[in-house]
């Protein structure tokens, strides 16, 4: 009780500095939100990719279908492998004519069907992953029947690699905002703390616990950091909006990311508050 | 209740404040603790709250020692151990009930019993009339009592004054004086510091320590025929 009525007072104290603290935790806050919408939107895309992502293996036309029916009773064996289709030559000429309408004159004047046939391999999800891609990949091409094998495998990569960039960025970046908070809110808690070095000092002489003369700080820093974590949601929430109308429909972030979001403001600013009365109620 | 074992209290600059001071206090005993400026009585008296720690020897305060006594743990000790001093210390702007009401809050009183006890308070040091006057509209005496009030929110064994009629007229003296007779006759250990020699005469019956240069030189309690003062 005392303490809330004492950190809402220490925020009424000093607006301005309130404001700027929390400004900082939300700008650090909002650089961690806007990566992990990119994060969320990347994991998103690559779910979507790795539910298509398969392996194909052009088959060469000479083989013999007991080689080829031997190698699918082989693949079907691996732990990795969902499905294999087999395209034969006729399905694939049907698909390209069906896919490529504009060249349809140039199809029916073929008299030989230049495509090959070829084996898709569906992974198992949790399988689609760029180094089990490239295992199977393998795995197929030591066939003699293969003639070549495909598989989206710069776009996987990159999309992975993205998604590690992102993440580091986002700690960066995120992390040297929150310095800088975390030394905004010791400043501000420090000047609180100067604000009432009188009381702090009655407090000890007639024996206050320690807990109950620092607990309006922290309380204050932690309403510093929630107040920023919010503030952050609500930038991230806007460049989302803005994003979406202006350049491509983005996936907004699960509710337990914000709330994560938000409740991790609060804790940091607990924290930072923690370290500057550990350093300054000494002083008083 | 209060026992000084050898204590000795050097400064890095100004050297030795206290050097090897040797005493007791038993329970509800009063006793003044004088000597000229510079002697080590505030010293003592911040010893006594542990607000500063010996260089050696041992402060032993309401089975507190200063030994074992972790600076987390010395709130504990405050609250048996009340103080007050020569400049009051009440907080600015508030009247003389929010000064003790402040500090029955800060220590854990119960919201409604507080402004019972604040006024309990009052009456017990005589202002009862006061209560909704703001410090700086009190006289000297006044603010003495309203500090003095504050020391009793937890009803402490030992009364530390440092000085507490160092600002206070003759008359108001005596009224400070009064009061912490009472207090003592009601059980209370009280320890002043004072240099005011008249006021020590006039009360011969109350023991006096003198220091001089960081050392206890006389204790009339061990003789009480030596007259007080020092030269
Ligand atoms: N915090 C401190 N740092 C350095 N020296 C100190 C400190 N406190 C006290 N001293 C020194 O210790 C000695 C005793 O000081 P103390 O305040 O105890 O004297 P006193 O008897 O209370 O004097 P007065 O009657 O003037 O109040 C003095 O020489 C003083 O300068
Ligand atoms: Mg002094």
């Amino acid at each position: 009780m005392h303490a809330i009525r004492e950190a809402l007072a220490a925020v009424r104290r000093a607006p301005l500095l309130t404001g700027l603290s929390a400004g900082m935790v939300a700008l650090a806050l909002y650089v961690v939100g806007l990566f992990g919408l990119a994060t969320y939107n990347l994991h998103q895309a690559l779910t979507r990719v790795e539910e298509r992502v398969e392996v194909v293996a052009y088959v060469r036309d000479d083989a013999r279908d007991e080689e080829i029916s031997m190698a699918e009773q082989d693949l079907l064996a691996m732990e990795e492998v969902e499905q294999i289709r087999f395209i034969s030559k006729e399905e694939a000429l049907l698909a390209a004519r069906e896919d490529l309408p504009e060249f349809e004159d140039l199809f029916t004047g073929m008299d030989v069907n230049p495509l090959p046939a070829s084996l898709e391999i569906v992974l198992r999800p949790g399988f689609r992953t760029p180094d089990v891609v490239a295992r199977v990949a393998n795995r197929l091409s030591v066939y003699p029947f293969v003639e070549d094998v495909r598989y989206g495998q710069e776009w996987v990569d990159r999309l992975y690699l993205l998604q590690r960039i992102g993440a580091m960025a986002t700690m960066f970046l995120g992390g040297a905002f929150a310095l800088v908070a975390g030394l905004i809110i010791g400043t501000a808690i420090r000047i609180a703390i100067f604000a009432r070095r009188e009381e702090i000092y009655i407090m000890r002489l007639v024996g206050a616990t320690n807990g109950f003369i620092r607990r309006p700080f922290l309380l204050e820093g932690g309403l510093t950091g929630l107040l920023g974590g919010i503030l952050a949601a609500a930038f991230t929430f806007g460049s989302y909006l803005v994003v979406s109308r202006a350049v491509f429909q983005l996936d907004w972030m699960p509710l337990d990311w914000i709330l994560m979001g938000i409740v991790a403001g609060a804790l940091f600013g607990v924290i930072a508050s923690a370290f500057a009365v550990r350093k300054y109620l000494r002083e008083v | 209740m209060i026992k000084f074992n050898k204590v000795t209290r050097d400064f890095a600059r100004r050297g030795r404040a206290l050097d090897e001071v040797s005493f007791e206090l038993r329970k509800a005993e009063f006793a003044f603790l004088t000597g000229h400026s510079g002697s080590g009585k505030s010293t003592t008296l911040r010893l006594l709250h542990l607000a500063d720690r010996p260089t050696s020897g041992e402060v032993r305060v309401c089975g507190f020692s200063s030994d074992l006594t972790s600076d987390r743990e010395v709130w504990k000790l405050r609250r048996r151990v009340g103080m007050v001093f020569q400049d009051f210390r009440l907080l600015p702007g508030r009247t003389a009930r929010e000064n003790v009401e402040f500090a029955l809050e800060v220590t854990g009183a119960s919201r409604s019993e507080i402004l019972p006890r604040a006024n309990r308070l009052l009456a017990q040091v005589g202002l009862s009339a006061k209560g909704g006057a703001r410090a700086e509209e009190l006289s000297g005496g006044e603010r003495q009592r309203v500090a003095i009030a504050r020391a009793l929110v937890n009803e402490p064994q030992v009364l530390l004054a440092d000085e507490p009629t160092g600002n206070l007229d003759e008359r108001a003296s005596r009224g400070i004086m009064e009061l912490f007779r009472e207090l003592n006759a009601s059980g209370m250990a009280v320890l002043m510091a004072t240099h005011d020699l008249e006021l020590i005469r006039a009360f011969p019956s109350i023991r006096t320590l003198e220091l001089s240069e960081g050392r206890l030189v006389f204790d009339s309690s061990l003789s009480p025929a030596a007259t007080t003062g020092g030269s």
